[in-house]
């Protein structure tokens, strides 16, 4: 909506450069478009083959160390939104899921992205992504540690 | 040449894999489709609107603009200013990569887009709101309060390790 309404004044200001602009946005879309249907695809692989019930054996109540990397882990390769993603991680947590694993499958959850690399590394190269998710996956650990001290 | 190639052999690769999945579990090959169908509805009503603004921004707002408010010398100032955009984003971590590299291109400071990243991902008003309610204050406020020192220190590290060797090229 936002869009439109800016399209819209920008077109009354000046033609030339919106249509510029529209020229921008068509050719970063095509040279997005084939690689994000890849990792749509890829996504809905990993959410057929990995159903909640089998994370939530992994990061359940009897999961100690091991289950809080292996939801790390989770977090990092699975990509659900967070209106799915928080009943989900709610209701491991009532079923007395160990607090650290899900705070570390909720935070690498939303700041590591496995699937989306690819889509990264084209906008900022490998070696910004690769630092960026895994930087932020030891933070995850980290922040996971913390809130397993402070909220048992 | 042989990148442009990669996302169709991916591609290929995928449907073989479905086409195999169907034949031994129909229901399975059904599940994968209708799941990527949900996500590619949604990246298809996000994902152009912010490719349109990001192509406005390029051509209506001047570099120094953004190189004032998010460049080397903003200090403070571009911290809280990228800090702001990030919350202000909508939708998932994909749509912030486009905004990020043209933000770069704007003369943006890499620590600067990194936070921007990192918040887009990680802290918005509604899922905040999300969280409470089906983790508790608790839990979401104290993770919270941890995401945003760890992100500043993400941006630290990363642009200490990569500022050597950083040059933003054109894709």
């Amino acid at each position: 909506m936002a869009a439109a309404f800016f399209l819209f004044f920008s077109w009354a200001k000046d033609k030339k450069k919106t249509l510029a602009s529209l020229k921008f946005a068509w050719k970063s879309f095509r040279s997005m478009a084939l690689l994000v249907v890849v990792i749509i695809w890829v996504i809905g692989f990993l959410l057929a083959f990995l159903p909640p019930q089998i994370i939530s054996k992994t990061i359940g109540p009897e999961a100690g160390f091991k289950g809080v990397i292996l939801a790390a882990l989770f977090g990092s390769i699975v990509l659900i939104q967070a209106f799915i993603a928080f009943p989900l991680a709610g209701s491991f947590l009532r079923q007395g899921a160990n607090i650290s694993a899900i705070a570390a499958f909720v935070t690498t959850l939303v700041m590591v992205g496995v699937v989306t690399a690819p889509l990264e590394a084209k906008f900022f190269g490998k070696k910004f992504t690769f630092w960026r998710n895994s930087i932020s996956f030891v933070f995850a650990l980290l922040i996971a540690y913390i809130m397993g001290v402070v909220l048992r | 040449m042989k990148k442009g190639l990669l996302s169709p052999t991916f591609l290929f690769a995928l449907l073989v894999a479905n086409i195999f999945v169907y034949f031994s579990n129909p229901g399975k090959a059904l599940a994968v489709l209708s799941s990527s169908k949900n996500y590619l509805l949604e990246m298809l009503s996000i994902l152009p609107p912010i490719l349109v603004l990001i192509g406005l921004l390029e051509v209506w707002v001047p570099k120094r603009v953004i190189e004032k408010a998010m460049g080397e010398a903003s200090g403070l100032k571009g911290v809280l200013f990228s800090l702001f955009v990030g919350t202000a984003g909508m939708g998932p971590l994909y749509a912030a990569f486009p905004i990020g590299a043209s933000l770069l291109r704007k003369g943006a400071s890499l620590f600067n887009v990194t936070i921007f990243l990192c918040v887009w991902a990680s802290i918005k008003i509604p899922m905040i709101l999300f969280e409470i309610k089906f983790l508790g204050a608790d839990f979401a406020g104290l993770r919270l309060a941890l995401t945003i020192p760890s992100i500043i220190a993400i941006a630290w590290v990363l642009n200490t390790a990569l500022r050597r060797s950083w040059r933003y090229e054109k894709n």
